[in-house]
């Protein structure tokens, strides 16, 4: 299928790169439906939607540059997404990147579960006061290797 | 708002299935209980607000991303 990108404009999608949410984002409920796409610098990806073109977020995978990072996933949400095992499970950090400059941030607060089979997702919040929404990926990486 | 005055273990239900008890008392803080059906979602009220800010914040993202390097 095609569909209309903020990064890339039109471009064709697989079936499979199609994510559900079906409760959408913090904030964004309404927008439910997103493509999973590479983006040009590894080790990004673009979360899409397929609704709304000028809608997309940055995503991450958080265990890049924090190997504590642990996500509580409760039974109700492993079983809406189909999860069996955490390896069923795709964790995903929403990047912010200031558009006025600034450090390159991850939000650990509110990770996205995406069940790989189901390829249904949820924002699901944190209680652990480690994770923050504004996580500095370089120094993070940079203490990691310290 | 409806405000309703309890005291320690004093519960408060909400319409079908949601119970809200208060469990303890020490100075400011206090500590609620709080029962509701698996569907109901639950939030500490400055958790939700911080990530619904972050996502619009990550939503206006710049799309050009830095380079990173990782560890192999």
């Amino acid at each position: 299928m095609t569909i209309a990108t903020k990064a890339f404009g039109e471009i064709d999608v697989d079936e499979r790169q199609i994510l559900e949410f079906p409760e959408g984002l913090i904030g964004f409920q309404k927008f439910k439906r997103y493509a999973l796409l590479d983006a040009p610098q590894k080790p990004y990806f673009y979360l899409q939607s397929t609704d709304l073109p000028e809608l997309a977020f940055i995503l991450v995978d958080p265990f890049l540059f924090r190997a504590d990072y642990a996500v509580d996933v409760n039974d109700e949400l492993s079983a809406a997404l189909g999860l069996k095992s955490p390896e069923d499970a795709l964790i995903l950090c929403l990047v912010t990147v200031p558009p006025e400059g600034g450090a390159v941030t991850a939000n650990l607060m509110g990770p996205l579960v995406i069940g790989k089979a189901s390829r249904l997702g949820a924002q699901a919040p944190q209680a652990d006061p480690r994770w923050k929404t504004k996580h500095d990926i370089m120094a993070e990486l940079a203490a990691a290797r310290a | 708002m409806l405000i309703l005055t309890r005291k320690l273990n004093e519960k408060v239900v909400i319409g079908d299935g949601i119970v809200i008890s208060v469990v303890e008392l020490r100075g400011d803080q206090v500590k609620l209980g709080i029962e509701a059906p698996r569907s109901v979602k639950v939030f500490r009220q400055e958790v939700y607000e911080a990530i619904q800010e972050e996502n619009r914040r990550a939503a206006g993202s710049a799309m050009e991303l830095p380079g990173l390097q990782l560890p192999s």
